[in-house]
């Protein structure tokens, strides 16, 4: 109690100083002043009297001093003046203080990121109440997590472990609100879905299991939050309306609450149904098919997840009795709910966790160099550290300075770091890499990841912080006032030389490999594909949704081409089910040679892409035919059937070169023969990196399909054409939803991977470089300025600049000589890695070798740079005078 | 080196909280004054000293402080015991006279009293 008070009181006059040092003066003079008077009395001459007053008092600053200290808070007081004192320090240098401050702001960001894809993905669980409890199951051995409708309802029925079971899974749909019809994704439901969850809706109300009554009930949609705000405006009033899901009429009941995003962590819904009002009748009977993409449910209380897993086991084992032919053997684990089981669970883990390593080590090499920079500029101020000491600091409060400073830095390269790292989260949780599907990032900064980045540049600022500590404890104030600050020049290796060389040889390979990846990037935008996807816009339309069938979807396909024919601008328009490389689901089938008449799977030719198209297809897709003809619109189901080949097709299933095939025959699994009438050139179907392989193009009215997309070649703005597009096919059915993208945009897709691979190789070279740079630089203003010296007498006596140069920095441009030669090396050989990701990533180039030693040249050129400019400038009278 | 302040300081405040408590307010000079003529050197320089002391027993709640006129008619700071100083007087001073007649006993103890 008298301790705290005595602290609140403190506390209270570190903020009350002048007053309270007012009133001690005052006090002081009056003591004086009556000790003088008594002392007059003594018959002493004034003068003597004051004096003897005086001496009698004592040392009034000392008293002060101890006054102060008793007053106050001390520390609170001296860590101000340390601040303050620290702030002067470091603007005085601002080429440290900048090199110091972006290189942690760096690293801090970088641990922020990766944090919080650890925190989004495997930390943080679903948002959802009582998430620890919430688990999804894993049928079968290995990974997967599907499982039948029947099968569903039986483990919602007969286990004893669980709260309640929920199933969900994401389709898409045309939506039709009665204006505009678009498509979306939705999630699929069993109708205790909510309530499993425990969910309470935001607006209006959920469906509940009391609302199924069998296939076809229960027409309820629930709008995701994200969903209602973007297409409905908020519509308060929006429960009670109907909108058209396929053509079938919904009522909207509710909107779920902002911050629930759907149950699988990747890609989240634009709004839910129930299944049973969803699925036809034949889907919801099948014990066999195991179509719906996730198990979940909480588990009840006192019930660990291994005796649920046992328990439900058991009714997998009923399961594998009862329907033997419908069910195999299933193991049922538990895990974490939101990410399919291990399928995508694993991979992401194992993404993330290394992520999470490398940056670490990002982290640690950067308090490696900040250290170094620490022990240079301790080094540079041995003679203020020594006079303090004479003076009769204690050691203890010069380390205290150099920590204040250290986490000065600390500070402002934690917020630097935190903020750049919010930002660049921000963008990444808005990004929506391919526009047709939801694409959820987990991202989003919370508490979490700005307490751990703040935490992880505190200690960052302790670690670097305490580098020099050794320097100072063993400084010896006599010797260096006396001769100036002391070093024996050492000549063995240290061990931050070698951390300095590996980081500089990383450095070197992330540069190699990015400049690689960009260079293969470049052209494989310009590669051949078989087809020439510029200035091709792609009109996807599904006239499944649009509730077309049977014959009326070529009439429709009819049509729709011919309209599009009608838009001024036009070139050609085609037709296909997929295009290659279009961003939709290619199909493959097995193909025969003709000569085959068992066709069973070990008498295989060729697994070809198969793809159904419009005659007018290959003009539209500029896919150049090597010999044969094109189709026609009469090559329908009444003529006999027809296939254009490519060249791989031709050589492994025709087995003749090109032209031989022409008019010869190949047989598909259910005996079709299919005459060949045209071959068409080798592309890229499935992937940009991958080697030749079959293909067969069919006539669409030969094989329909209900999937059409329209590939429209046009030399029109995209922005354009795409409305007028739009229009033109609103005029035939104002009920078709439709996706429209340009084909370069649906090859993004593919590119996707070789993007990321650079974007990710370009980031963690400027890392890289960043560390090099400050790497370097700490170590060449060390060696600079423990030789100023040495380096003073040598120009004294006569010695050139390059002299004094190759002095002061060899060792530091002979480790980035080392170091890049090793990384660039290296960085060949990783290239051979990157050339699976990356379409023609090739280092046998002259340009990325040039660009990479000029890089390289540049980083110590722009690290040496300070320190070099000191090494010349010294003033051999004036450094020879100081010391 | 701080022991021997907190020694030095422990007294000096016992000393102070009794001298207020018998002859009542007194300003600092008065209070070194007094203190002197009863512990002969302890103040008879450094009296200085003293200040630091008066603080740390105004900031516990000890004595208080206001200003007042002093005998030469200029503005001095009188020092007064609280309720709470005359309680922690008393619970010292049996602290005090226990620790003394304690050490007293060791110091007259002869060999054959410890072994």
């Amino acid at each position: 109690m008298k301790s705290l008070r005595r602290f609140l009181t403190r506390l209270f006059n570190s903020a009350a100083r002048r007053a309270q040092e007012e009133r001690l003066r005052e006090e002081i003079a009056e003591h004086i002043d009556l000790q003088t008077a008594e002392n007059l009395r003594g018959s002493l001459s004034p003068v003597e009297a004051r004096r003897q007053a005086m001496l009698k008092f004592g040392g009034v600053e000392a008293m002060k001093q101890d006054y102060r200290a008793e007053r106050g808070l001390l520390f609170i007081e001296n860590l101000l003046r340390d601040v303050r004192f620290g702030f002067r320090m470091l603007r005085k240098s601002p080429g440290f203080t900048a090199v110091a401050i972006v290189t942690l702001a760096t690293a801090i960001g970088a641990n922020a990121l990766v944090f919080s894809a650890l925190n989004g993905f495997i930390l943080r669980p679903l948002n959802v109440p009582q998430p620890e409890s919430l688990y999804g199951l894993q049928f079968g051995e290995g990974t997967r997590g599907a499982q039948s409708y029947p099968n569903y309802l039986d483990f919602r029925d007969r286990n004893r472990s669980f709260d309640g079971l929920a199933v969900y899974h994401m389709t898409r749909v045309g939506l039709d609100t009665g204006e505009y019809p678009t498509r979306a994704w939705l999630f699929e439901v069993s109708g205790n879905y909510f309530d499993v969850l425990r969910m309470q809706p935001y607006l209006g109300r959920f469906f509940h299991s009391s609302d199924e009554h069998g296939a076809n009930s229960a027409p309820y949609i629930v709008l995701s939050y994200a969903y209602w705000h973007s297409h409905f405006q908020e519509d308060p009033g929006v429960a009670g309306r109907t909108v058209k899901l396929n053509k079938r009429p919904y009522t909207v009941i509710g909107v779920a609450p902002p911050e629930f995003r759907g149950t699988f962590l990747l890609l989240s819904p634009d709004f839910y149904v129930p299944m049973v009002s969803f699925e036809d009748e034949s889907a919801l009977n099948a014990r066999r098919g195991r179509w719906i993409f996730e198990t979940i449910g909480h588990l009840k209380a006192g019930v660990t997840p291994v005796q649920a897993a046992a328990d439900l086991s058991a009714i997998a084992d009923y399961l594998q009795k009862s329907y033997p032919k419908d069910n195999g053997k299933m193991n049922v684990l538990l895990a974490r709910a939101g990410l399919y089981g291990d399928t995508f669970g694993r991979p992401i883990r194992a993404f993330v966790l290394a992520l999470t390593l490398l940056a670490g080590l990002i982290l640690l090499a950067a308090c490696a160099n900040l250290g170094s920079l620490f022990a240079a500029r301790a080094a540079d101020r041995s003679r203020e550290v020594a006079v303090r000491l004479a003076l009769g600091a204690s050691r203890m409060r010069i380390l205290r300075q150099l920590f204040t400073e250290a986490l000065l830095i600390s500070t402002a390269g934690g917020t630097l770091g935190i903020l750049g790292g919010a930002i660049l989260l921000r963008r990444l949780v808005a990004w929506n890499p391919f526009p047709q599907f939801p694409t959820n990032v987990p991202l989003n900064p919370d508490g979490n990841v700005y307490a751990v980045a703040a935490l992880l540049a505190f200690v960052s600022g302790i670690l670097f912080g305490a580098v020099p500590v050794k320097q100072v404890l063993h400084t010896d104030p006599y010797e260096i006032v006396k001769s100036g600050s002391l070093t024996k020049p050492g000549r063995r290796i240290t061990f931050r030389e070698v951390l300095l060389a590996v980081q500089i040889a990383i450095c070197a390979v992330l540069v190699t490999s990015s400049m690689v990846a960009v260079r293969g990037l470049v052209h494989s935008l310009h590669s051949d594909f078989g087809f020439e996807p510029w200035n091709v816009t792609l009109a996807d339309t599904d006239l499944d949704m649009a509730g077309y069938a049977a014959d009326a979807v070529p009439a429709m396909q009819r049509r729709m081409i011919e309209s599009m024919q009608t838009i001024p601008g036009v070139n050609a328009v085609g037709l296909a089910n997929c295009p290659p490389l279009g961003g939709c689901g290619s199909s493959r089938a097995s193909v025969y040679s003709d000569e085959t008449s068992d066709l069973g799977p070990s008498n295989v030719a060729a697994s070809a892409m198969t793809y159904q198209v419009s005659p007018e297809f290959f003009v539209a897709a500029q896919t150049p035919l090597l010999a044969g003809r094109a189709f026609t619109w009469h090559e329908d189901k009444n003529a006999p059937r027809v296939a254009v080949v490519n060249e791989t097709f031709a050589r492994k299933v025709i087995g003749s070169a090109a032209t031989n095939a022409l008019g010869r025959y190949y047989k598909v699994s259910n005996g079709t023969r299919i005459q060949v009438v045209g071959i068409a050139k080798d592309g890229k179907y499935t992937s940009l990196t991958e080697e030749p392989q079959a293909a067969a193009f069919l006539p669409i009215l030969q094989a329909p399909s209900s999937e059409s997309f329209l590939v429209v070649r046009s030399d029109r703005e995209p922005q354009q054409l795409a409305g007028a597009i739009r229009s033109k096919l609103r005029e035939l059915d104002a009920g078709l939803p439709t996706f429209i993208q340009t084909w370069p945009q649906a090859l993004d897709f593919f590119l996707f991977g070789s993007r990321i691979a650079t974007v990710a190789l370009g980031v963690l070279g400027v890392l890289g470089a960043i560390l090099s740079i400050t790497g370097i630089f700490g170590m060449a203003a060390h060696s600079v300025s423990k030789r100023l010296r040495e380096l003073g007498i040598r120009m004294a006596l006569g010695a050139q600049r390059k002299e004094i140069l190759q002095a002061a920095l060899g060792r530091a441009l002979k480790l980035l000589a080392i170091g890049s030669a090793a990384g660039l090396l290296l960085g060949i050989l990783a290239s051979r890695v990157l050339a699976s990701i990356v379409y023609q990533a090739t280092p046998r180039d002259p340009l990325v070798l040039a660009g990479v030693v000029l890089t390289m040249g540049l980083l110590g050129l722009l690290a040496t740079w300070i320190p070099a400019q000191r090494a010349v400038s010294i003033d051999p009278m004036i450094l020879l005078r100081e010391e | 080196m701080k022991q021997k302040t907190d020694v030095l300081q422990g007294t000096l405040a016992l000393m102070v909280l009794k001298t207020l408590d018998v002859l009542g307010p007194l300003h600092g000079y008065g209070l070194a004054r007094r203190i002197e003529q009863i512990s002969g050197d302890l103040l008879a320089v450094n009296q200085g000293t003293l200040y630091p002391v008066l603080l740390k027993l105004e900031q516990e709640g000890a004595i208080a402080s206001e200003w007042g006129a002093s005998e030469n008619n200029r503005r001095a700071r009188f020092y007064r015991l609280t309720r709470e100083g005359r309680k922690q007087l008393q619970v010292e001073t049996q602290d005090w006279e226990q620790t003394a007649a304690i050490i007293g006993r060791f110091f007259e103890a002869k060999a054959e009293d410890l072994s």
